[in-house]
């Protein structure tokens, strides 16, 4: 099934280690910064944010191969948690609103 | 016994777990090429040391997907011999062989050291010429070697018996200064439900001749193969 006509979309996803317990990065951090003179900063964490730009017939479907995507591979599930964000490409030359009117 | 070694785009240690392989203990060895998507016929298939892949995205992501690793799964399915090291551990946890996940050491360095560990399990094709209890030393060197997973997960792996290896002190005791790299219950080493895939982030290759002045690492490959080649034991 070609997507060549489908809409456009931008999706980001941002992966989190799931609590302070499993980011010894973030907590290396957080020592930083109040070494840097910062008072009052806690919980810090470090985790990554993928970009994707996705074609696909709807939002509905361009969000749910997105969270495929994120359970497969760009996060680990046993340690980390996602949160995505799917719009319409603000400039979608290819196909239509991407609005998700099925 | 037939063995394998995999070698993905960034394995630095195939070559080493080859020769101690072919030269040590004798075996028939070759390299699988991570491409392909089958194991020529091997009964013992190594998953070495490196950086597959460049540790893109996480430890052993990338390698997870590649071809011959469907072939590994089912090789391992069937009840065949599955042995990563290092990398290879890594890798086996991402590719779901395993349970968990590595997250970077406590302290966050790269750790290139000597360590001591106590052998839980001597009953597995792997540590069989151990004894249950013993203390060995073998090198670690990883930056990403804190093993985790969810208090009740790691609940049922100790109920099941699958941790193989620990950090411990000299005299075989857990600490926080023997666990180096942080990792929950001071685990350095453990196998599947049925104890045919072993997953260790110690080197055995790396010190199983006498010339390197340690041999702990060469009783996991004697254990392998079934027979003792030290001409010193």
């Amino acid at each position: 099934m070609s997507k060549k006509n489908q809409p456009i979309f931008d999706a980001c996803v941002a992966v989190m280690p799931r609590g302070a317990v499993l980011d010894p990065q973030g907590k290396a951090i957080e020592n930083s910064l109040a070494r840097l003179g910062y008072e009052g900063v806690s919980d810090v964490r470090a985790g990554k944010v993928f970009r994707l730009t996705v074609q696909a017939k709807d939002l509905e479907t361009a969000r749910a191969g997105v969270e495929e995507m994120a359970e497969q591979l760009l996060a680990n599930p046993v340690m980390e948690d996602w949160t995505i964000e799917v719009e319409p490409a603000e400039d979608d030359s290819a196909g239509g609103s991407g609005a998700d009117d099925s | 016994m037939k063995c394998g070694v995999v070698v993905f785009p960034g394995s630095n240690c195939d070559h080493d777990v080859y020769h101690v392989l072919k030269h040590v203990v004798g075996q028939e060895v070759t390299f699988l090429w991570h491409d392909q998507a089958s194991l020529d016929g091997a009964d013992l298939v190594v998953l070495p040391g490196g950086f597959a892949y460049g540790d893109y995205l996480r430890a052993g992501s990338m390698a997870a997907l590649s071809p011959i690793m469907a072939a590994v799964k089912q090789h391992a399915a069937n009840g065949g011999l599955v042995l990563g090291i290092c990398n290879g551990f890594q890798v086996l946890l991402e590719s779901g062989l395993l349970p968990g996940a590595m997250r970077r050491n406590r302290d966050l360095r790269f750790i290139c050291d000597d360590v001591f560990l106590r052998v839980e399990r001597a009953d597995l094709p792997f540590t069989r010429h151990y004894e249950a209890g013993q203390v060995i030393r073998l090198p670690i060197a990883h930056a990403e070697g804190n093993y985790a997973d969810h208090e009740d997960r790691l609940d049922t792996l100790e109920a099941a018996n699958q941790v193989v290896f620990r950090y411990v002190s000299q005299r075989g005791e857990t600490d926080p200064q023997s666990n180096v790299n942080g990792s929950a219950r001071s685990i350095a080493a453990i196998t599947n439900e049925h104890g045919n895939v072993l997953g260790l982030m110690p080197h055995p290759e790396r010190c199983a001749e006498a010339v390197l002045g340690n041999e702990d690492g060469l009783v996991l490959f004697e254990s392998l193969i079934g027979e003792t080649v030290r001409l010193s034991a």
